[in-house]
């Protein structure tokens, strides 16, 4: 009977006061959506499929900085270094464990464990050291860049881990993909339309897990957190725990990219935790409205496939327009696209803008 | 038996003396105000009490317990709330929720509920609990906070200047607040300028000059004070 009554109301704090979007409307947009993601595999050639699985893999870095900055307020600029933390831990794991008994998986938890644990580490000395505003930005971002930098430098083959090089500048390759253990054969999740599905579903429980969480007790201090933080302290909160508490959470979802897109394309270089690497994931959710997790997951999927429209249609500024569509979008639209165009129609949505400019 | 009491508690900022070996307490039950000209050294004081200040020597204690060391938070979970000089909500979020975030700690579901229609009631701010705080008017946001204050069920209250910019009735409605949480058994510990209010709300009044106690007294013993008068003049330089 208790058990009955904890699982409804974790399922009432699907909605509520940090989540856009409620009732039956709300939720039969969700399933409509839903639906279409699920049948796109029907109507398409499973290698652009696999290829599209791509952008899901990035979703998870971005509703992460969506909890920190957007929710928490603090902005990291450095998720990158979750991101390859995690990505050269798979890496190393699968290629020293193999990928028979569902070790694959195993290598996935582990590293997304990692790349928390990092966190937790770096978290503690800038949360419980009181680095707040931009100079959070400043020492993230330069984590990421020594990282890179490390990671750079690491060609040689003194620079192995079991039998995993780690491969410098070039990039570690030749990890297994996730394979699920299967009596008469492995399947092997190539980028096809299996390792959609496994994506999408994963996508779907983050997101849901993520509404229940900032609509929960800890997501009303995190806001609180985010508009006052003295006042937050001074009601008996220890604000670093929540603020190390989002850190980690996001961070680990930052891991959990950066596997996903390992062990997709059996590859991880050095550059994904290079600058330009670890800008793009502020212009995502910034673009797409970051006090929002739906807003930041759709924004990043557009903002990520009109990015991917530029790269291969033969532009080289594709960069160059990712920096002017984030100043365009702090500038004219702070509360990212989706909220500014929707004030145009709904009483609400003015209501939100304009408490979010005040 | 003293609810707060600061024994030689001292503090500088390089060489300035701003609070200096100040013996002081606050009895259970009392509403106590302190005053003192600009620069007398009550903000210092002030946060000093509430740990967002480390003293450079001296002892606080509450209820009986050394708290100098403890943390801003962890002394609000022993029974001290604070209300600030510039309210200190959350404006982007509805009244009803500023309430909620300060009443999660202790309080849920039904209950919780109930606590927050209770305290809308006190406050006059029922018919605009689905207002986002941002948007009340100044008075209001001042009460919002007191609210958010008192919610955590306080031994002792903390009041920084808690009538700064209110009108003469929306000043006269707080005191008639503090008075009433006062009978529940509330001590009050305020700094503020308004003698009006000061008059309406405080059993015992301490002025502050030069981080020092210059005097302490019922209020008409204050006013009556010719040195207290001469210092809010500038004359004296004790």
């Amino acid at each position: 009977m208790s058990s009955r009554n904890s699982v409804s109301s974790a399922l009432r704090l699907l909605e509520g006061p940090q989540t856009l979007g409620k009732g039956p409307g709300f939720w039969a947009g969700f399933a409509v959506v839903l639906a279409l993601a699920c049948a796109y595999p029907l109507f398409a050639d499973g290698y652009d499929v696999g290829n599209n699985v791509y952008f899901f893999n990035w979703a998870f870095m971005a509703l992460g900085l969506g909890l920190i900055w957007g929710y928490g307020g603090a902005l990291s600029f450095g998720q990158t270094a979750f991101f390859g933390v995690a990505g050269y831990a798979y890496g190393v794991l699968t290629i020293n464990l193999g990928d028979a008994y569902g070790l694959t998986f195993f290598s996935l938890v582990a590293a997304v464990a990692i790349s928390a644990l990092f966190a937790a580490v770096l978290g503690y000395f800038l949360f419980f050291g009181r680095i707040s505003g931009v100079f959070l930005g400043i020492v993230t971002l330069s984590v990421t860049l020594v990282l890179e930098r490390f990671m750079s430098q690491t060609a040689g083959p003194e620079w192995a881990i079991g039998s995993a090089r780690l491969n410098g500048f070039n990039g570690m390759g030749g990890m297994p993909s996730l394979t699920i253990p299967w009596p008469g054969g492995d399947i092997v999740l190539f980028p096809d339309v299996a390792l959609y599905y496994l994506t999408l579903a994963i996508l779907v429980v983050v997101y849901l897990a993520l509404r229940m969480l900032v609509n929960s007790r800890f997501g009303n201090v995190l806001v609180a957190i985010r508009e006052n933080p003295q006042r937050a302290e001074m009601l008996g909160y220890d604000i670093r725990r929540y603020q190390l508490g989002a850190f980690v959470i996001g961070s680990g979802l930052a891991g959990l990219s950066g596997v996903l897109y390992t062990a997709w394309g059996n590859y991880i270089t050095p550059s994904s935790m290079g600058m330009s690497a670890a800008a793009l994931p502020v212009v995502w959710v910034a673009v797409g409205g970051r006090s929002d997790l739906t807003t930041t997951l759709f924004g990043t999927l557009l903002v990520l496939a009109g990015f991917q429209y530029l790269t291969i249609y033969g532009s080289q500024y594709a960069l160059v327009v990712m920096g002017v569509l984030l100043v365009v979008t702090i500038l004219a639209a702070p509360s990212g696209i989706f909220i500014t165009l929707g004030a145009l129609f709904s009483k609400g949505l003015r209501r939100r803008l304009k408490r979010e400019r005040a | 038996m003293a609810i707060l009491r600061t024994e030689k508690l001292d503090k500088w900022f390089g060489g300035l003396h701003v609070t200096d070996e100040v013996d002081f307490t606050v009895e259970t039950g009392e509403v106590h105000c302190l005053i003192g000209p600009n620069g007398a050294g009550k903000s210092t004081f002030f946060k000093l009490v509430l740990g967002e200040h480390a003293p450079s020597g001296g002892a606080i204690l509450y209820d009986g317990e050394n708290i100098t060391r403890a943390k801003p938070f962890e002394r609000i979970r022993r029974g001290i709330s604070v209300k600030f000089q510039v309210p200190g909500i959350f404006q982007a979020l509805k009244v009803r929720q500023n309430l909620q975030i300060a009443l999660q700690h202790h309080l849920q579901g039904a209950t919780l509920n109930e606590e927050i229609d209770r305290l809308l009631e006190f406050l006059k701010l029922k018919d605009a609990q689905d207002q986002l705080a941002g948007s009340l008017s100044h008075g209001q946001k001042q009460w919002l906070e007191i609210g958010m204050a008192i919610a955590l069920k306080p031994k002792l209250l903390l009041l920084d200047e808690p009538t700064a910019g209110m009108t003469p009735d929306e000043t006269f409605a707080t005191g008639e607040m503090v008075q009433a949480l006062n009978a529940q058994g509330v001590s009050v510990l305020a700094v503020e300028h308004d003698m009006a209010f000061v008059r309406q709300i405080a059993q015992k009044v301490t002025v502050l000059h030069f981080g020092k106690v210059f005097a302490q007294g019922t209020i008409d013993e204050i006013v009556a004070d010719e040195r207290v008068a001469a210092i809010y003049l500038g004359e004296v330089h004790a």
